[in-house]
């Protein structure tokens, strides 16, 4: 049995990844509820955020917050172009293609990074470093950086959904496109905002993962155990998201430790056993429709 | 005379390559109620759609106060003054009744306009009042009807176009809801185009009516005339047992006279 120290430590780890996750798996699940898209490249938002964070921060020695910022923000200007631009024109064709599509964004997400910063991997200093002792513990700041900013985030993203006009209105036509068209809602700007938002959460993931990751062009592919956490708690609910990738990352340490033979695999056999014993997720958010 | 509200001239609406509207014109006057009546198919929701800008139509042309308004995206028509409320309803299920209201009211920025605009829309459906804050899913399909209309008025429209608004409602609350309609016209001086299945009701409220059949007009005039006309009674109002050209017979030929 593994001692308790060990217990808390592997425990602390896996709730910082699964924080990340869930960040990065509210990118997908907002888009998702947006467009009916799965964003294949949205893991690579991520990997572009920590990226653009290290040329604010380093190349241009602006620091870490006023890069963290600007890192940010530029990420989500990519990620209303990709919509306003291209997924838009898209739209209607099989899913099929839509799917290729975003996979190729991927792969060309990737690429450009290694041809703009190297293939090298990278390491971004972050305020975050150090540890906490309690009594023999030690514990990670990154760590506790990356679920407080889990916690901050998910209460902004909260207020703007459930208070601001923009948020409802994006609620709305998400619920009902047409009817929000009917309503002289600008659907096709708010989806684009709804696409800025989640490459900015993205983004934000990536920068404050970079300590435990390091920065390089492979990390969005962490955007994969997102969509399963996201498919664990059921595709389409925020909370069961952000629930999923809780438990993908809560799981995983623990599963890597017992189970050294297959590293990394945890997630997918927890999204695998969710879906044969309950295929709708975690948690269910649907209405029948009123005739 | 002034131009009319809204006017839609040789309108064509395709769907793939299935023509829905074959060459349909249509006048709605200001204040007036206009009713275009029609059986499941005949293009009557295709119509709405096309004049809303939810479909694009290839030939003709949509006309609303003079200014053409065809193929443009609904968002756009929606702000230029003309509120749909869809067949079936269609409201946000997951807001709540106050968040679709507001909802309704997403382009206007007058705070007490709008305030008092919601009162007057809980003074006309005052079973919403009390359901302020209840998820629209939960709500009954008569009280998500009177939603829709609600939700419709609040963007304080030029022109309100409503798609069946007695689909799946009992008789008694199709009165109610039909009574509301005509007061929003006469006491808000709404105009009012009533797309219906059941003839009866809506000709009794409005002054015109428009009968489509397979994507074309077959008929129009005043309501009244429309209602005391042999075909509306046999077709639409199933009044008689015997046809003009003798008994009427199951599968009996459709002619429009």
């Amino acid at each position: 049995m593994l001692p308790l120290a060990d217990v808390i430590h592997l425990a602390i780890t896996g709730l910082a990844q699964g924080c990340a996750y869930g960040l990065i798996a509210l990118g997908f699940v907002l888009v998702y509820k947006a467009t009916e898209v799965v964003n294949f490249a949205h893991g690579e938002f991520m990997m572009l955020g920590a990226f653009a964070v290290l040329a604010f921060s380093e190349g241009l020695g602006w620091g870490f917050w006023p890069a963290f910022v600007a890192g940010c923000l530029s990420i989500a200007v990519v990620g209303y172009l990709i919509d306003a631009q291209i997924m838009r024109r898209i739209i209607g064709q099989s899913s099929a293609s839509i799917f290729i599509l975003t996979v190729a964004f991927g792969f060309i997400f990737r690429s450009l990074a290694g041809m703009i910063w190297g293939w090298n991997t990278l390491s971004l200093s972050t305020p975050f470093d150090g540890k906490i002792s309690v009594g023999s513990l030690d514990i990670a700041t990154d760590r506790i950086a990356i679920v407080v900013a889990t916690i901050i985030l998910c209460g902004l993203l909260y207020l703007f959904f459930s208070r601001t006009r923009f948020g409802i209105a994006m609620q709305a036509s998400s619920q009902n496109q047409l009817a929000a068209y009917y309503m002289g809602i600008p659907v096709k700007r708010l989806v684009s905002l709804t696409w800025a938002i989640g490459a900015l959460i993205a983004a934000a993931a990536g920068a404050l993962l970079a300590p435990v990751t390091q920065v390089d062009t492979t990390i969005g592919l962490l955007g994969i155990k997102a969509l399963a956490g996201a498919i664990v708690g059921g595709f389409g609910s925020i909370p069961g998201a952000l629930l999923g990738c809780l438990l993908i990352g809560l799981i995983e340490p623990f599963a890597d430790y017992y189970f050294p033979a297959i590293k990394g695999v945890s997630a997918y056999v927890v999204m695998l056993v969710v879906l044969f014993v309950r295929p709708e997720g975690l948690v269910v958010q649907t209405f029948q429709k009123k005739v | 005379m002034s131009q009319p509200m809204l006017e839609m001239r040789n309108i064509e609406t395709f769907y793939g390559p299935i023509m829905a509207i074959r060459g349909v014109s249509l006048k709605v006057d200001e204040g007036e109620i206009v009713t275009v009546l029609g059986a499941n198919g005949a293009g009557k929701t295709t119509l709405l759609k096309t004049a809303c800008g939810a479909l694009d139509s290839r030939k003709g042309q949509v006309l609303f106060q003079g200014r053409e308004i065809q193929c443009r995206d609904p968002d756009w028509v929606a702000r230029q003054g003309i509120a749909h409320v869809p067949e079936g309803r269609e409201v946000f299920p997951f807001l709540s009744v106050a968040e679709n209201l507001a909802m309704g009211a997403y382009n206007r920025h007058d705070r007490d306009g709008i305030e008092q605009d919601l009162q007057t829309v809980y003074d006309y459906f005052p079973v919403l009042r009390p359901m302020r804050e209840k998820m629209a899913g939960y709500l009954s399909g008569g009280q998500q009807q009177m939603l829709a209309i609600g939700r419709g008025f609040m963007s304080r429209p030029r022109l309100l176009m409503l798609d069946e608004p007695s689909l799946g409602l009992s008789p008694a609350l199709v009165t109610e809801i039909f009574d509301i309609i005509t007061r929003l016209n006469r006491e808000q001086g709404l105009t009012i185009l009533l797309v219906e299945q059941n003839a009866n009701v809506a000709l009794q409220i409005s002054a015109r009516g428009y009968v489509m059949e397979v994507g074309g007009m077959v008929m129009d005039g005043t309501s009244q005339w429309l209602l005391e006309s042999e075909d509306i009674k046999e077709f639409y109002l199933g009044k008689k047992d015997e046809g003009v050209r003798g008994r009427r017979r199951w599968k009996k030929r459709k002619t429009w006279r």
